[in-house]
């Protein structure tokens, strides 16, 4: 085992470091306003929106998160540049990144799977308690914002952190559409000194201490709000 | 260009100037590698579970290294770096033997590591399916003198396959997906079929598009199995709404 590389790659490593947790917070924060109203549109939306919505979940479920976003990168992305006037815009230097590519598809894919677990948490706010609002005089929107929305979040922390783990595991995919993240940073090193398992096992020890992290967060959050059983 | 004037399904047609059969190839090389990875995440996972529930304090300890290692770490790495490690690993071992070094076979190096990792999965799946056999039923099994292998036959597989099919059902939908990521170590099934075809026409987003639909047929068909197969190993059971 040979770590000297360590101290000249430490400030590649930081900002893969920052580019892997920015992928995580855009994908989960975006992604999760995404399945709430995906979610409300499966659980209380006409025959239409409910059937979109499944066919929105089902497709991005059904096929790998790598083939999701090689479609984007290679397959919307050969297709932008045909929009006129779109390589003068000053949104084409954020357009022309792998990273906004990997950001859009990671947050797609991650409101689809996190529609699903709201959904099943939507369902399990127990009938009498949305009675009760509406026998209180609350608006449908009063009732989503102070009851509806806020048990069924509680309900579905637990299966949340999980999905965020899952989530920061499925980030090191950003390295095929050129995003420097953590992964990309240990490719990196490993071209230049030919070493294998150095690199991976350093960067497998940032992957373990985040996982460690998230859990201990959603742990706190949980914990702020007991359940009584 | 020639292929810049071919239409949509001359594209995808199966025959050589469409890059149809490519793509099937490519699927049904997804599915063998799955299936095979699946089979052997199977085996580790029965005897990974069986180690975890009656083995000594050593081999539990590390039996949850294993799994907790493997559930902690981006699948990426594992599949990169355990096919480095297995090929290099394996090489050196015959160096040390005095024998030639060998080129793996990267469809058998792709079944390794993917059912390695799937038998960290499988191992947490079926011990808590195990442990959710009434204890009175294995007693009596014991009691009429059953030997443990007819007692696993009769007893307890057709007592844990309804508590681990959905487990199961989720482990196979996890890596037919999963077994894309072996494109990135260079393997040649779906996501790789796609990207070369994409490469070739400058179609991409057609090619990826039919991948996808392709995945997703692999998905509601494995679907519609693993609901007859539960419909039958729940059968005699009393119907849960």
């Amino acid at each position: 085992m040979n770590f000297d590389w360590l101290s000249r790659y430490l400030p590649l490593l930081l900002d893969g470091a920052i580019q892997t947790v920015s992928l995580l917070v855009i994908s989960v924060s975006i992604g999760f306003v995404l399945a709430i109203g995906l979610a409300f549109a499966r659980v209380s939306g006409g025959p239409i929106a409910r059937n979109l919505a499944r066919g929105y979940c089902t497709f991005l479920r059904g096929t790998p998160l790598l083939i999701q976003l090689w479609l984007l990168y290679y397959g919307v992305g050969s297709l932008l540049p045909m929009i006129p006037g779109i390589r003068q815009s000053f949104l084409w230097p954020i357009l022309r990144e792998g990273f906004f590519f990997a950001a859009v598809s990671f947050t797609l894919n991650y409101a689809a799977y996190e529609a699903e677990v709201l959904r099943g948490a939507l369902l399990a706010v127990p009938k009498g308690e949305l009675e009760a609002a509406r026998a209180a005089g609350m608006g449908p929107l009063l009732l989503i914002r102070r009851i509806w929305l806020p048990r069924a979040i509680r309900i579905a922390l637990p299966t949340i952190a999980g999905e965020v783990v899952m989530q920061l595991k499925a980030t090191p995919l950003a390295f095929t559409v050129t995003v420097m993240d953590l992964y990309a940073v240990a490719y990196k090193v490993r071209q230049d000194t030919l070493l294998v398992y150095e690199p991976l096992l350093v960067v497998t020890v940032f992957y373990v201490f985040l996982t460690l992290l998230i859990t201990r967060v959603f742990k706190g959050i949980e914990g702020q709000v007991p359940i009584r059983r | 260009m020639a292929t810049s004037q071919m239409s949509i399904w001359e594209l995808l047609s199966p025959v050589p100037p469409g890059w149809g059969g490519t793509l099937l190839v490519g699927a049904a090389s997804t599915v063998l590698i799955s299936a095979c990875a699946f089979s052997i995440g199977l085996g580790i996972g029965l005897l990974g579970a069986a180690g975890k529930l009656w083995g000594r304090k050593p081999l539990i300890r590390l039996l949850d290294l294993y799994t907790g290692i493997i559930r902690a770490v981006p699948e990426l790495i594992l599949i990169v770096g355990l096919y480095y490690a297995g090929t290099d690993g394996l090489n050196r071992l015959l160096a040390s033997l005095g024998l030639p070094t060998i080129e793996v076979n990267g469809f058998l190096a792709a079944v390794m590591v993917l059912g390695f990792v799937q038998g960290a999965y499988m191992t947490e799946v079926l011990r808590g399916a195990i442990q959710a056999i009434p204890a009175g039923q294995l007693e009596a099994a014991r009691a009429f003198g059953m030997s443990p292998l007819l007692l696993f036959r009769r007893v307890m597989l057709p007592a844990l396959l309804p508590n681990a099919l959905p487990g199961l059902a989720n482990l196979w939908m996890a890596i037919t997906k999963d077994s894309a990521l072996v494109a990135v170590v260079g393997y040649q099934e779906l996501a790789l079929a796609t990207r070369l075809a994409g490469a070739n026409t400058k179609h991409y987003f057609l090619f990826f598009f039919a991948a996808a639909l392709l995945y997703l047929a692999i998905t509601l068909a494995s679907n519609w199995v693993f609901a007859r197969i539960e419909r039958r190993v729940r059968r005699g059971q009393p119907v849960v709404e």
